[in-house]
């Protein structure tokens, strides 16, 4: 709660502007059952056939006008600036939630999964929407009313105070049991809603996986029962939260009979005058809707807090990679690349997927990686750019500790090719654009002609041609070149390629090692691959096998001395064409 | 304008190439959408005329309270005058009686109310269960280039948002209408009853408040539809921002991408805003109005009372009936508003499940008629992408023999995939037809036809579960024995053993805690133990080293033995020893036959075969 309250900040002048209104709109609504008791009493009974009692019925109505017409005004002041305020707030709410996401690595993405924060940044802050929209009128709308009319009728008669005090404690505890019958399933609301979402996004991203094996029934029904799950609680929550309504009726109604019963009395005994106990019945209306509004408050808060709780989370959820305490930038980069005796375990497993692992790569030269499925090649390279933060030993560019550097300067002079080639819906330029906004035409083309990506041409609307979600309206091979070339119109001084070539045919592969190295010709290239024919070439190629190096030399020194990689390319060439 | 400005532009407005990032406004059908939602809801006809019977029961007896309760004044205000006359005093008993009444007619009323919400929110939560499941099933019927043009956070946003606005939206209104159409009724008939002219001020209010309403809905009705429509515009962008999270990172794209969402976000945020104050102003004006009654009641009811024409009770009665009077007025106003908000979302929601389908209407042959054996013949298969004018496959002709092997080689966008993807009836052929065992693909319902075959796609896809649960995808019914003689072939058992949780190892949601040559395997033994009569394999092992490759090839090899195969695969080891090679370019077949065949042709295929070796450096 702290954290929204937090937030009003933001918004504290319209909040102290729609407050202001608030209490005018709750003192003039007060004050007009206290003159229509004027009206009645002293206009009516007291004045009874006197020459006066109509200009003074009249001058009490026309103040009473006069008194309606404020109050609208304050009420619209009221709505306009609460609002406003809750506008802003979830405005800043939503922008504060999506910038933390932003910042988180893989391993808070993986812990709170993604799903989970689409919830959150959606619907979580949806729901602190509502809540603050209705919820600040009715915060300090309904205590302003409570407490004027709980004085108001008690200047009228104390006498029957204790059957508001009554009404009131029945009405609070009444909401109270529902709550705590309802709390714990509302709490699990928010967390069916990510379910859904899971299945749901799950579904949308295998659309033709489900299809091939005829599966679409087994996901009808996984999502069905996550569906029916959230039938089922929200069903219930709602049918608890619905006896406060017709409990307050009966309340209200019910004080209004004791009061009638009782104030007859006391006019009997000729304490309290009937125009009295008519104001009073208004004010006793007043003070138990008052007290409904705080209720419903309570009753609403809860779902809110558990969103606010989910949101505060988010929030308070510090990225566990940072920049260092004074980052330092780069500087006339040149782009050398050191490993000194890297081990790294991924957070959740027991044993290091990399031990001991110690290179270095120059400019000018292509580094390469080979190994057997799983070996740590990916894990490695992603090391480079921090996605990960090593556990032993230390990572430099061009001599500094990459932990050593910001971010933003590391991310800036590195060229990353993913394993898997995702690109952004929009256009081809736009995808080309994002690790270049300054690129012109002139280097994008020369980046997609080295990508051998000139298909881009061949489309009617060249660069402009649209690009879905993910890339799925392009093949596969042409997103791998798409982000191949995304990288290149960056011009690092560093380029990683995350076996980026497996989707090339062998013509395209070696057209694009050829134009590769020209583009890159001064450039550190480190290259992931699976074709020995892909790295032959390289100045260096480092074997891999379950994590440590078992080989680093030559294509032609490592046939020679690497066992592992005398297989691997055995596996893939003809005997003669081993040499 | 130029649409590439936008870093990371929002899905919107792709498919038409408006203006990108915006979503843009149609023409609303309101009278339509409306009858949608009567035809949604017919099936709980019955629940909800007990709703209606239940709501305006108990706000019948709530109008009566009041009249009975006047009585009650009433008859103490005569006490009061027969105390001032010393005639007499106030007779208790008789008030206590028509208290006691008025307690029965308020806990009926009460009851009532209770029953149904009760019954309402059974029909409403259940309304919007069918509506999700609707949702879901559509997804897996809408032709797969719908999803080419929609984001899924947009999808998302239907089923989540949209639904549950239409829930809310719907259960307020029902009710409300209900409540507020009999209370007015019986307020004006017990108004009349009490007091015929202090009636008629009354009603000329109403034409006031009438004027109020329809113009607030006129101005706030245009910010409600945008607010969910960039609900799902925002949805969409955090989906995919989300989703690519990594990628956004290594391009420093966090700040551009923000920028991006905030453009979204303030559109949201303002129209929200404006949708909330319009329809906020409702409340304050009929209060005034309201009020406007009020003060005229109590003017001209004093006046009346001291002309001796209307007693004390009654202008109490009045007083209450002017305050409930706009209540209902009040909630009727407010579902106008709520209607607008119902059938923006509800538009949404309509407009998604009539999307066309994948049409099996004119399936003739059951699968289970005729006997598989894979023959397959291509006839001058002509095809283009929906939503563009390219023709990807022109002419493409090959027939195969059952139980041949058949790779396909070819430059990367020659159309490898896309006929994967028309032999699985993803896609409609433009032209041409394609027969198994002579029978034409379409003469087949979609369903039974993907049951024969087993596919393994360029792109894995596995979702957020166990391994062993991941694998049994394949075939659902699967003992856990045949899972890990899956895994055994697939060579991925290895690996798996080495994990701490074995086979219950949980993937994460992006499936990101796994190599990616890893779920290439697992698809792999996800397709075997499928066990399909024809097997597609779609660079199905282009991850994976070439050690590993081999081992599969050759289980492979043995499972699939007298049963067609279908190898689209760069690595010449991979094809080298296929029954049949067809050579794609630009979408059509320009050579065919064995490896062997092809290299003595010197022709494409052997250049392409010979590319690999050629020296970068020269
Ligand atoms: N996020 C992760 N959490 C835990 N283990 C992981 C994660 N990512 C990869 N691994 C494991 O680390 C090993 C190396 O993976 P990777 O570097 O992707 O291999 P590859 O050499 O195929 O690129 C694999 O066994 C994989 O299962
Ligand atoms: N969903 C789609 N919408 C429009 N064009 C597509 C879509 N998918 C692929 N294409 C285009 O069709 C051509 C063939 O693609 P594909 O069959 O995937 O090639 P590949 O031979 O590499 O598998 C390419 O030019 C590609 O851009
Ligand atoms: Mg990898
Ligand atoms: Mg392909």
């Amino acid at each position: 709660m702290t954290k929204v309250l937090s937030y009003l900040k933001y918004a504290a002048g319209y909040a102290i502007l729609s407050l202001v209104f608030l209490i005018v709109q709750a003192f003039t609504e007060l004050l007009l059952p206290s003159m229509m008791a004027t009206l009645v009493d002293d206009g009516i009974i007291a004045l009874n056939g006197q020459n006066e009692q109509m200009t003074f019925i009249l001058t009490e109505g026309a103040k009473m006008l006069a008194m309606a017409l404020v109050c609208v005004a304050a009420a619209i002041g009221v709505s306009y600036f609460s609002t406003k305020t809750s506008s802003i707030i979830s405005r800043r709410m939503r922008h504060d939630v999506f910038e933390r996401v932003l910042k988180f690595s893989n391993n808070e993405m993986d812990e709170f999964s993604t799903a989970s924060l689409i919830t959150r940044t959606t619907n979580d802050i949806q729901q602190v929407q509502g809540i603050l929209s209705g919820g600040i009128r009715m915060v300090f709308f309904a205590p302003t009313m409570a407490v004027g009319s709980i004085v108001l009728a008690l200047s009228k008669s104390k006498g029957m105070s204790w059957i508001l005090l009554v009404a009131v404690a029945i009405l609070l505890s009444i909401i109270a049991v529902g709550l705590i019958a309802a709390m714990p399933k509302i709490k699990a609301l928010q967390k069916l809603i990510d379910k859904l979402n899971l299945v749901s996004r799950e579904n949308l991203s295998g659309l033709m996986v489900i299809r091939a094996f005829g599966n679409e029934k087994h996901e009808e029904e996984r999502f069905e029962k996550s569906n029916k799950d959230l039938r089922m609680t929200n069903r219930f929550v709602q049918r608890t939260i619905a006896i406060v309504m017709p409990a307050m009726t009966i309340i209200m109604n019910f004080s209004t009979i004791a009061i009638v019963w009782f104030g007859a009395g006391a006019i009997k005994d000729g304490t309290l005058e009937i125009g009295d106990m008519m104001a009073y019945i208004q004010y006793a209306m007043h003070v138990i809707m008052s007290f409904l509004f705080i209720a419903m408050i309570f009753v609403s808060i809860p779902r809110a807090m558990v969103s606010v709780n989910r949101l505060a989370e988010v929030l308070k959820a510090e990225p566990s990679i940072n920049n260092s305490a004074k980052p330092q930038t780069l500087t006339d980069v040149k782009g050398i690349i050191k490993f000194e005796n890297v081990s790294f375990k991924y957070s959740n497993a027991d044993d290091c997927v990399l031990s001991n692992i110690s290179f270095t790569a120059l400019p000018g030269q292509t580094t390469a990686f080979i190994g057997s499925t799983g070996s740590g090649k990916s894990t490695l390279i992603n090391l480079i750019p921090r996605f990960y933060d090593i556990t032993e030993g230390s990572i430099t560019y061009d001599g500094i500790d990459i932990r050593e550097l910001s971010m933003h300067s590391l991310r800036e002079n590195i060229g990353y090719v993913p394993q898997k080639g995702l690109l952004f819906s929009g256009t081809v330029k736009s995808n080309m654009l994002i690790s270049n906004p300054e690129a012109d035409d002139e280097l994008i083309k020369s980046a997609l002609e080295t990508a051998q990506a000139k298909f881009v041409y061949d489309m009617p609307e060249g660069l402009d041609s649209d690009i879905s979600q993910g890339g799925t309206n392009v093949s596969g091979g042409q997103r791998q070149r798409l982000s191949i070339a995304r990288a290149l119109v960056k011009q690092a001084p560093v380029y990683i390629f995350d076996d980026s070539f497996s989707a090339l045919d062998l013509k395209t592969d070696a057209a694009l090692r050829k134009a590769l190295k020209a583009y890159t010709s001064d450039a550190t290239v480190l290259i992931v691959a699976q074709r020995v024919s892909t790295i032959m070439n390289a100045e260096q190629i480092i074997v891999l096998d379950e994590g440590r190096i078992v080989g680093k030399g030559t294509h032609k020194e490592l046939l020679k001395t690497c066992e592992e990689y005398r297989e691997i390319a055995e596996s893939q060439l003809a005997k003669e064409e081993l040499e | 304008m130029n649409k590439n400005k936008k870093k990371f532009p929002s899905p919107h407005g792709k498919a038409t190439g408006k203006v990108p990032g915006r979503p843009h406004e149609k023409p609303k059908d309101f009278k339509g959408t409306v009858k949608k939602i009567l035809r949604l809801i017919a099936p709980f006809k019955l629940r909800f005329i007990a709703v209606v019977i239940f709501a305006a029961g108990g706000s019948l007896f709530n109008v009566i309270g009041p009249r009975i309760l006047a009585n009650a004044t009433n008859e103490v205000a005569a006490g009061v005058r027969r105390m001032i006359d010393s005639t007499g005093t106030i007779n208790l008993v008789k008030v206590g009686q028509i208290l006691t009444i008025l307690v029965a007619v308020y806990a009926v009323s009460a009851a009532f109310s209770y029953l149904q919400s009760f019954i309402m929110a059974g029909v409403t939560t259940r309304l919007s269960f069918n509506l999700r499941n609707d949702i879901m099933k559509k997804i897996n019927r809408i032709p797969l280039s719908f999803f080419h043009k929609q984001s899924q956070g947009d999808v998302l946003s239907r089923i989540t948002n949209d639904v549950d606005t239409l829930e809310q939206a719907l259960t307020q209104s029902i009710t409300q209408a209900a409540t507020s159409v009999t209370s007015l009724i019986g307020i004006l008939a017990m108004m009349l009853l009490t007091s015929p002219l202090l009636t008629l001020i009354i009603v000329l209010t109403v034409p006031v408040s009438l004027i109020v309403v329809r113009n607030i809905v006129k101005l706030s009705q245009p910010h409600f539809r945008k607010q969910q429509k960039f609900l799902g515009a925002v949805n969409g962008h955090i989906e995919e921002m989300y989703g690519a999270h990594l990628v956004v990172k290594a391009f420093n794209g966090e700040e551009r991408s923000l920028e991006e969402f905030d453009e979204l976000n303030d559109e949201l945020a303002e129209n929200a805003r404006k949708a909330e104050f319009l329809s906020g102003l409702m409340m304050p004006l009929m209060g005034f109005v309201g009020n406007l009654g009020y003060v005229m009641v109590c003017v001209v009811g004093a006046i009346l009372a001291s002309k001796g024409q209307l007693d004390i009770g009654g202008i109490q009665a009045m007083l209450q009936y002017v305050r409930n009077f706009n209540q209902p007025i009040n909630q009727l106003a407010n579902i106008s508003a709520q209607l607008q908000r119902m059938a923006a979302a509800a538009e949404r929601v309509f407009e998604f499940l009539e999307e066309p389908e994948e049409d099996d209407s004119k399936a003739t042959r059951k699968l289970s008629d005729v006997e598989i054996h894979g023959d397959i013949t291509f006839d001058h298969v002509k095809f283009g992408y929906e939503d563009t004018d390219k023709i990807v496959i022109s002419d493409f002709s090959a027939k195969v023999k059952s139980g041949q092997k058949i790779a396909i080689v070819g430059p990367t966008g020659a159309g490898k995939t896309t006929m994967v993807k028309l032999l699985m009836r993803f896609h409609e052929l433009t032209d041409g037809a394609i027969y198994v065992d002579g029978y034409n693909l379409t003469d087949f319902d979609r369903h039974d036809l993907r049951s024969e075959f087993g596919m393994v796609l360029q792109d894995t896809w596995l979702y957020c579960g166990s391994i062993m649960d991941n694998i049994r995808y394949g075939k659902l019914d699967a003992t856990d024995e045949e899972v890990i003689k899956a895994a055994k072939l697939a060579q991925v058992d290895h690996f798996v053993r080495t994990l701490p949780d074995g086979y219950q190892m949980e993937l994460n949601e992006e499936v990101t805690n796994i190599s990616q040559g890893q779920k290439q395997l697992l698809t792999i033994a996800r397709a075997i133990l499928a066990d399909p009569k024809i097997l597609i394999l779609d660079e199905a092992t282009s991850s994976v080293d070439t050690r590993t490759e081999i081992l599969i090839q050759r289980a492979m090899d043995n499972l699939m033995k007298g049963r067609t195969s279908f190898i689209i695969a760069h690595r010449l080891s991979t094809i080298r020893n296929a029954d049949l090679i067809l050579c794609m370019n630009n979408g059509d077949i320009v050579e065919q036959g064995s490896h062997d065949e092809l290299m003595a042709l010197d022709g494409f295929y052997a250049n392409l075969y010979n590319s690999q070796f050629e020296k970068v450096s020269e």
